[in-house]
């Protein structure tokens, strides 16, 4: 597991537009120069943000990838739960869920 | 000349991004009390903004993060979020490098700041400028306390680094005004983003504006994350401003809004 360099691309596409034009042209290539493991590789280029979020990416970056894939907010939420149901419990960082899994906190 | 304002407020993206997914009978009257800060603000024509953010890894990251970072750049630009998503618009706020040197050098004397010639604002300052600044009028000198990537600056390290702002605002010809940004309690941008622990919330407020120093500094960063969430590691930014102000303090508005995920917080502090 390499949360620090999976982080660190989000983090990356967040503040650098060089960035995020070459993730929408060539996804793998922006992921060439960082060790991450199948899995971390394999959400990131799905899309997957439930796994993002169980792998813990911290929210704060991991909600900017969300909008960045055009994801809506409930969505976003949504999709995190249903993370933590696929793959269990939030596995490091300080984001792990303390509701339970149908419960829509702000009605979302 | 001096610090002439001294306050906090909330910063949360939703504050503007869904703000029509909001109760307006919630929402109207907090947006009220940030035009209400907003005025306070500019009736002590201030030289300078300074405003005091928790920022989330727009700028600082866990390859170099400092504990604490001022601005010394001549521009900023933000939000570094889509406008779209965060529904503020693109600006570039003025900075004055000379002034930021200046209040840098004087804080180096009790805290080791880092400082930053480039600065992208995030929502963290985009959000509160959004209300406080709309018409992009004032000069910004942006502040940065680290409470997203632990190990995080210990409370009283806030408490002498709001002492160190004052100093260095007091030190200057210039006209200081603060704003600090951040919590209280919350669990943003997790499927827990809503959940405000309202009892913390009030009992943090009055210990704020009582500005009692001890009961202020006495939580535990394991307390504040079982109690008040990794957000409520912001509250930092509140600690700081009480340093800074040195009075009571005034919240003027304080409520739940669970759509925008934080108790919204408007406040200010006597400059004693």
């Amino acid at each position: 597991m390499s949360l620090y360099q999976l982080s660190k691309v989000l983090y990356v596409l967040n503040r650098d537009d060089a960035a995020k034009r070459l993730w929408q042209a060539e996804p793998a290539s922006l992921l060439e120069g960082y060790d991450l493991t199948d899995e971390e590789r394999t959400a990131l280029l799905e899309h997957d943000i439930g796994l993002l979020y169980v792998l813990g990416v911290n929210g704060q970056i991991l909600m900017h990838f969300a909008a960045l894939c055009g994801i809506a907010w409930a969505d976003y939420i949504r999709l995190m739960r249903e993370g933590v149901e696929k793959y269990g419990p939030v596995r490091a960082g300080l984001y792990a869920m303390t509701t339970q899994f149908n419960e829509r906190v702000a009605g979302v | 000349m001096s610090l002439v304002y001294c306050g906090v407020c909330s910063h949360a993206p939703g504050i503007t991004s869904r703000a029509e997914m909001a109760d307006p009978a919630l929402r109207d009257p907090f947006y009220a009390a940030l035009e209400n800060q907003r005025q306070e603000i500019m009736a002590t024509k201030p030289d300078a903004l300074m405003i005091v953010a928790a920022e989330h890894f727009a700028n600082f990251f866990m390859n170099n993060m400092p504990a604490y970072a001022v601005g010394m750049g001549e521009s900023y630009t933000g939000p570094i979020e889509d406008p779209d998503w965060l529904k503020v618009p693109l600006r570039t706020a003025k900075g004055n490098p000379d002034l930021g040197r200046r209040l840098v050098a004087e804080m180096l004397e009790t805290v080791d700041v880092a400082y930053a010639e480039e600065w992208q604002f995030d929502h963290g300052i985009s959000v509160p400028l959004h209300f406080l600044d709309p018409n992009n009028e004032l000069t910004i000198i942006p502040v940065n306390i680290n409470c997203q990537g632990p190990p995080l600056t210990p409370l009283h390290r806030a408490w002498t680094f709001g002492e160190a702002i004052r100093r260095a605002a007091d030190s200057v010809p210039e006209r200081i005004a603060l704003v600090c940004t951040g919590g209280i309690s919350h669990w943003p941008a997790t499927p827990d983003s809503g959940k405000i622990n309202e009892a913390w919330d009030r009992e943090f407020i009055t210990r704020w504006e009582a500005n009692d120093r001890a009961a202020m500094l006495s939580y535990t960063d394991a307390e504040t994350y079982r109690d008040a969430g990794q957000g409520g590691f912001e509250i930092r930014t509140f600690i700081t401003a009480a340093a800074a102000g040195g009075g009571k303090g005034d919240v003027q508005f304080f409520a739940p809004i669970p759509i925008f995920a934080v108790g919204c917080t408007v406040g200010r502090i006597e400059i004693a």
